[in-house]
């Protein structure tokens, strides 16, 4: 299991941001889970990541395990990063 | 607006409004006291005197006992006792049931300390009994579950597996068949006693089914109110699986399998998925089939009452 800590960093157009958070995601055969305070997010659920908008600016940990997880935490931390 | 109780916060304020109570001091702002423990006090050793063991943190309830021997009490006795119990740190609140009223020594003191007092129209038992109640809901452990919560004949279904296998799609065919949606995609799971895990959706996605191909709709604009439902106990789990060949599945249903979800034991069955599999009519009948269960009815069981009558015979 690989897991990195990043800040959420949405400025505007979050819906969109969102939706290719979740495609991006969709690339990768590792589950990849968002933890946030006590929830656990699925990243390849769009409805599951629509809910962290609320924590914009919250420190999240992204998590992936399989095949290829450094490679599917590396991409989605970069997202966040913006 | 929050959906139910379960998307409140444990404050003053909430637990003021929801009892009915009387707020007698209402320069306090009541949001801000949070209350960080389900146990309530009835400060009656105290009034007396006695101090060993008693911590803040709690909702001091005072009842019929601590009201008459209030007022059998001196009013320096009085104020010497209260302002030392309001001297404990993070009591959220003084309760008077019976629609009793204290004593203006005990207001000033209260003033003073910023501690709210309010009084409860109700008896001391039924005042306790729902603010426990109430209390144990709010501040119970919680999680967030990657799945879908339907009602299914009453019994609440969490249906669970890999994104993409179709979950949203067997809840659009299960709400079409008259269940009624609980929550898409995310599940916010409370676990209110060791018995007890009631499920709700989080309060933006509530409503929402997202499909793979034609986006988010909405269940509730589309089947109406018939359609949905606010929050749901969890009585068992259906996790879709990829079927594989050399993955061996329960065909007899004779053992139990559970799955632990904040410590309760949920009980599972694992699903294998193929193309042309109707998996709504799959869950209806795991639903009955868990009723059946919790009636005392296995139909496993008397399938093998048939069989050994049959060797025996």
């Amino acid at each position: 299991m690989t897991s990195r800590n990043v800040v959420v960093n949405l400025a505007h157009d979050t819906e969109r941001a969102m939706a290719e958070l979740v495609s991006l995601a969709g690339e990768y055969t590792s589950r990849i889970h968002l933890n946030c305070q006590n929830k656990r997010i699925n990243a390849k659920s769009i409805m599951g990541v629509m809910t962290l908008v609320s924590y914009s600016g919250d420190a999240i940990t992204v998590t992936a395990e399989g095949s290829d997880e450094e490679e599917a935490v590396e991409a989605i931390s970069t997202f966040f990063a913006g | 607006m929050p959906n139910t109780i379960l998307n409140q916060e444990a404050n003053v304020a909430n637990l003021c409004a929801r009892m009915n109570m009387e707020n007698l001091l209402p320069e306090i702002d009541l949001a801000s006291r949070k209350i960080l423990s389900y146990n309530l006090t009835r400060p009656a050793l105290q009034l007396t005197g006695f101090f060993d063991y008693f911590q803040g943190g709690r909702v001091m309830i005072f009842g019929q006992a601590e009201q008459q021997y209030l007022d059998t009490l001196e009013k320096p006795v009085i104020r010497e006792r209260i302002a030392r119990i309001a001297s404990y740190e993070g009591i959220p609140c003084f309760i008077f049931t019976r629609g009793y009223h204290p004593c203006d020594g005990i207001i000033e003191i209260c003033r003073e300390e910023k501690l709210p007092i309010l009084i409860s129209p109700h008896s001391t038992g039924e005042t306790t009994s729902e603010l426990i109640r109430w209390l144990r809901v709010l501040l119970a452990p919680r999680t967030t579950l990657h799945g879908v919560l339907i009602d299914v004949y009453g019994e609440g279904v969490l249906i669970m597996g890999d994104s993409g296998i179709g979950k949203s799609e067997a809840a659009l065919e299960l709400v079409k068949r008259g269940h009624r949606l609980v929550s898409d995609d995310v599940v916010e799971i409370r676990k209110v006693s060791d018995e007890t895990l009631v499920g709700v959706a989080p309060e933006m996605t509530k409503d929402f089914i997202e499909l793979r191909g034609i986006g988010i709709i909405n269940v509730r604009a589309m089947f109406g109110f018939e359609a949905v439902k606010q929050s749901q106990n969890i009585d068992m789990v259906i996790n879709l699986e990829e079927y594989k060949k050399d993955k061996k599945f329960d065909r007899l249903g004779l053992e139990d399998t559970y799955m632990e979800i904040l410590g309760n034991k949920v009980r599972t069955h694992n699903i294998p998925i193929r193309p042309g599999r109707n998996i709504a009519i799959i869950v209806e009948s795991a639903a009955v089939n868990n009723r059946a269960k919790k009636m005392g009815y296995s139909a496993p069981e008397e399938f093998f009452k048939r069989v050994n009558a049959e060797m025996k015979a």
